[in-house]
């Protein structure tokens, strides 16, 4: 053994492990047009699949006739709701514990809904054969507000629900409620509002908006009935959760289904649902033997696969005159459109909403969630946070503004005041929550430093001296958000969906030559984890990213896992995969011990190898370790080198940051121009600074796009007047600012790398950080608080009731 | 429904095929001839995830028949890289400086600012965001594809004048 002429430092390079700002290796294939998503697959005799769907918010369905487009050659059969009832697969299970139409069954619920679906030889023919179907309704009153839905007189919604007390959240205390959910000590928290010299109440709307992938969801269905075998392609965020629900609802065994995510081109939460798509796909495969195509187009993703938020929040804050919190209570009104099928942990109907007390240290807090059904689309998913954060988030952000105005205090000093100390983490939450790791201060003033606060707020005081001359019609907001996200769902005691914990999985093979390949439970969408996940093994066990292919998305060949979303890759699979690679490093070490003739104590790893203390010339590399586990393995020892490993994270994760925005608002126009964003995050570790940064540009573009202009607006009659992108608001280069990005690293205790998780970081801190913005360049003038989106109508229409316009 | 005989050229081929009058280009290129880069996000227009370059120009394949291309010149993505397979600087720079993500809009993306970098070699940043803003991307936020598109620039600049 010679020694190595190779510095540490030349190969810890050589493994572009953590920390490395490694190019993708997914950008070959996306950057020559070879991606393989599902629309670009074509199979022998595939036949396409297309909706008849709603024209109506709600009416009953008097009439499905469809023997002219039965007759249109080219189409092969119409499924309707009366095929699938002998199935049973009218209906299907919901992840939250309802039940959906699978098509409509006597009555349409909300505008979009599917009533039938053609299956034709191509995508035109069924375009056409859905034109020829006529279906005859008795149109209903709709319901569009959650308040209204909740009136003692409200049309009935759900006539299958009706006689049922009680839903999977508990009782329902009314036709059109779902579910109450409480967290929190009531009688505490109503004392210290009592107590208290200073109280602040708002009713904060996040407005309904849809996470909108430029890929919309598909699939493609191939059922073999010689073998038994279902194989589906398709848009799936948690393609084994799906493999598991497909089979409770067809009765075909697990082990006969085989779920394949191929690319995803994007996802933001709109894909972790099962929708009637995939299922009518999956019969009309079992019907015609011949695989079946469904690709939903942009106006039908926007009317019926998963929106999100539509929360109606009621914030109170209960303080001294220091502005020292004391209490804090909410009420939520949560639409969920007409079937509950949000995507959160069967545990949480509100997801973790209760992590409103945000990042200060609240004594004592109240929540109460009401979901109710109305007639808009299903969903409530988590679209670029985890569940139900963002909403909570912006609550106790825009609050904590709202009080600092009444106190005539700063806000960023507010929020300073009220921080959780970095001594005390651990933190417990006064609703249910162990922070786990923080330093806020720090980062706060950080924030606060770069971008020269102080300097800002004087700057503002002159511009609304000038505005009262009348020098500038222009009004300057600055908006401050701190924020804690919680993700990483989620450790198995508090976490499952449909009973499946939440845990997740990571398989390492490392070959002979010493390259390896890992298959993990979740599945990129643009987070690029075949090139972060590498790294994290190369850090682990020696071997090159480079040399690390990572595989995701097939059931058939990935361990099991519950898939990608509320940013749970890094935390759980992340996890996983180091806790696989240490279980090949103990082994390797055992191999090294062996072949060096030492005692295993008496090695250490150094980077890529094994080497002898105090004797750094005496050592094996991993390479050469690869090899000897497939030819000389110690006597009683398994040859091979292979591990794998199912993380149940011990806690979630507690990612934070701190966001300022400056804002310059046109009075007369409602034009609003984003000057400056800082975004400052701490998310732990990091493994790949290039990806955090461009996963923290994206969630701010998409905070931009919710705060500044996405809204699902539906009309009185249920009708969604905004369902094609001329309406529904996603910015282009031109309105989306320049970001400036920065970080301090905190990182978590309990994560084995201390990765925290950061793509929906952004968005959650993002929406606050420019709502309030735009509420506070006004704040001077007396407004308290103007709903989001934040759109020049709306601003101006700010400005007008503020008697500001020209 | 009766179909016609169209003829053009794609990626430097010659193609010719039966298809029916209303089929829409972008169905054409990607299901008859197998070129899936380029995709469908919205059918509006609005998205530009189908851009496609037709007769010199940047086009939404989604709202074009097969049959307005007859006799046209069509370059998508896959005709980017040169005939040996070397990579066009701007397919090189979106992976240098991290200007996509989950990979959809890219094809369009990048077929768009070859045009707009033939249109004008040397944008400023400001132009740049105005030629490619009727492509629409979800991931990035465009910063890092602006600064790729700019580097694609400068480099081919570069190129040219120590050609000259």
């Amino acid at each position: 053994m010679s020694a190595n002429p190779e510095s540490a430092e030349a190969r810890k390079q050589k493994l572009e492990g953590l920390g490395t700002k490694r190019k993708r290796v997914e950008d070959a294939r996306f950057t020559q047009g070879k991606g393989h998503y599902v629309d670009d697959m074509k199979l022998p005799g595939m036949l396409f699949g297309d909706f008849v769907r709603s024209a109506y918010g709600h009416a009953r369905i008097k009439a499905i006739r469809k023997d002219k487009a039965l007759a249109l050659p080219g189409v092969k059969a119409v499924l309707t709701a009366e095929e699938l009832k002998p199935l049973k697969l009218h209906y299907m299970p919901t992840l939250a514990g309802d039940v959906q139409a699978v098509l409509a069954d006597g009555k349409v619920l909300f505008q979009g809904q599917e009533i039938a679906f053609v299956i034709a030889e191509d995508r035109y023919i069924a375009a056409d054969a859905v034109e020829l179907i006529e279906v005859e309704y008795e149109e209903l009153p709709a319901l569009v507000d959650p308040t209204k839905a909740m009136a003692a007189d409200a049309p009935v919604l759900r006539e299958d629900l009706q006689g049922k007390t009680s839903g999977a959240h508990g009782p329902r205390k009314h036709h059109n409620h779902i579910f109450t959910w409480e967290v929190g000590d009531a009688a505490g928290t109503a004392k210290a509002f009592k107590d208290a010299p200073v109280t602040v109440k708002e009713m904060i709307t996040y407005q309904r908006v849809h996470p909108c992938p430029i890929e919309t969801c598909g699939c493609v269905a191939s059922m073999d009935k010689i073998n038994g075998q279902l194989t589906v392609w398709g848009t799936f965020q948690a393609p084994h959760a799906v493999r598991t629900v497909a089979s409770l609802i067809s009765g075909i065994p697990e082990h006969k289904i085989r779920i394949i995510s191929p690319d995803i081109g994007g996802g933001f939460g709109n894909k972790v649902g099962v929708y009637p798509g995939y299922i009518c796909s999956i019969v009309a495969s079992i019907v015609t033997g011949v695989p079946v195509k469904w690709i939903e187009d942009r106006s039908e993703n926007l009317l019926a696969t998963a929106f999100a938020r539509d929360y109606h929040m009621t914030g109170e804050i209960a303080a001294t005159k220091e502005g020292r919190i004391t209490g804090l209570r909410c009420h939520v009104l949560a639409d969920h459109g007409a079937f509950d099928a949000c995507a959160d942990p069967t545990k949480y109907p509100a997801g973790f909403f209760n992590i409103c007390t945000g990042s200060y240290d609240i004594p004592v807090a109240h929540l109460t969630v009401d979901g109710v059904y109305t007639n808009k689309a299903p969903g409530g998913v988590a679209y670029r946070c985890s569940f139900r954060v963002t909403e909570a988030s912006y609550m106790i952000e825009r609050m904590i503004d709202i009080l600092a105005r009444k106190l005539n205090l700063d806000p960023a000093e507010v929020r300073k005041r009220n921080f959780i100390r970095k001594e005390q983490f651990p933190y417990q939450s006064a609703l249910g929550w162990e922070y786990d790791s923080g330093d806020y201060h720090t980062a706060l003033e950080k924030a606060l430093k770069t971008v020269n606060y102080t300097g800002l707020r004087e700057e503002q005081r002159k511009n609304r001296e000038a505005f009262a001359r009348g020098e500038t019609r222009k009004l300057m907001g600055i908006g401050v958000s701190f924020f804690t996200e919680i993700v990483g769902a989620g450790p198995i005691k508090n976490c499952d969906i449909l009973g499946l914990g939440m845990f997740d999985s990571c398989e390492i093979r490392v070959h002979p030559t010493g390259s390896a390949i890992a298959r993990l439970g979740t599945i990129s969408q643009g987070q690029g984890h075949a090139t972060t996940f590498a790294q994290i093994i190369a850090s682990e066990i020696g071997i090159p990213a480079a040399n690390i292919t990572v595989e995701e998305g097939d059931t058939d060949t990935a361990p099991y896992g519950l898939g990608t979303y509320g940013s749970r890759s890094t935390p759980v699979a992340g996890a996983a995969t180091a806790m696989a690679g240490r279980k090949i490093r103990a082994k390797a070490q055992m191999i090294a011990a062996y072949l060096l003739e030492v005692h295993d104590d008496d090695l250490e790893w150094d980077i890529d190898r094994f080497r002898v203390k105090g004797a750094p010339e005496r050592f094996k590399t991993m390479a050469e370790l690869a090899f000897s586990a497939y030819n000389k393995v110690p006597p009683g020892m398994e040859p091979g080198l292979e591990a794998v490993s199912y993380y149940d994270p011990p806690n979630m994760t507690y990612p934070f940051g701190a966001y300022i925005c400056v804002a310059d608002i046109d009075v007369d126009t409602g034009v609003t121009e984003i000057r400056r964003f800082y975004a400052l995050d701490d998310c732990g570790t990091r493994i790949n600074p290039m990806i955090i940064e461009g996963q923290v540009h994206g969630g701010l573009t998409e905070a931009l796009a919710i705060a500044m202009g996405q809204e699902m607006h539906y009309d009185e009659l249920g009708n969604l007047k905004n369902s094609t992108l001329m309406d529904y608001f996603l910015p282009t280069a031109v309105e989306t600012p320049v970001w400036e990005t920065d970080f301090t690293v905190t990182p978590s205790p309990h994560h084995p790398i201390g990765a925290k998780g950061v793509g929906e970081s952004p968005n959650v801190g993002g929406v606050s950080a420019f709502s309030n913005a735009v509420n506070d360049a006004f704040a001077h003038l007396g407004l308290t608080h103007t709903q989001m989106p934040h759109d020049h109508w709306r601003v101006w229409k700010t400005a007008e009731r503020l008697k500001l316009t020209a | 429904m009766q179909k016609m005989h169209v003829k053009l050229t794609v990626n430097g081929r010659e193609v010719e095929a039966l298809a029916e009058p209303r089929t829409l280009l972008i169905h054409f290129l990607r299901e008859q001839l197998s070129l899936t880069g380029a995709h469908i996000g919205c059918d509006t227009s609005h998205c530009g995830a189908c851009t496609i370059d037709l007769n010199g120009k940047s086009v939404k394949s989604c709202t074009v028949f097969v049959a307005q291309a007859n006799g046209a010149k069509v370059t998508t993505i896959e005709g980017m890289a040169a005939a040996d397979g070397t990579l066009h600087p701007l397919q090189e720079a979106f992976r240098e400086h991290h200007g996509l993500q989950c990979g959809f809009c890219t094809p369009g993306m990048i077929t768009r600012a070859w045009r707009l970098l033939q249109e004008n070699p040397n944008p400023t940043e400001a132009e740049i965001r105005m030629g490619i803003s009727g492509n629409l991307c979800r991931c990035t936020g465009y910063q890092n594809i602006v600064k790729a598109i700019r580097a694609a620039a400068e480099r081919l600049q570069s190129t040219k004048e120590a050609a000259e």
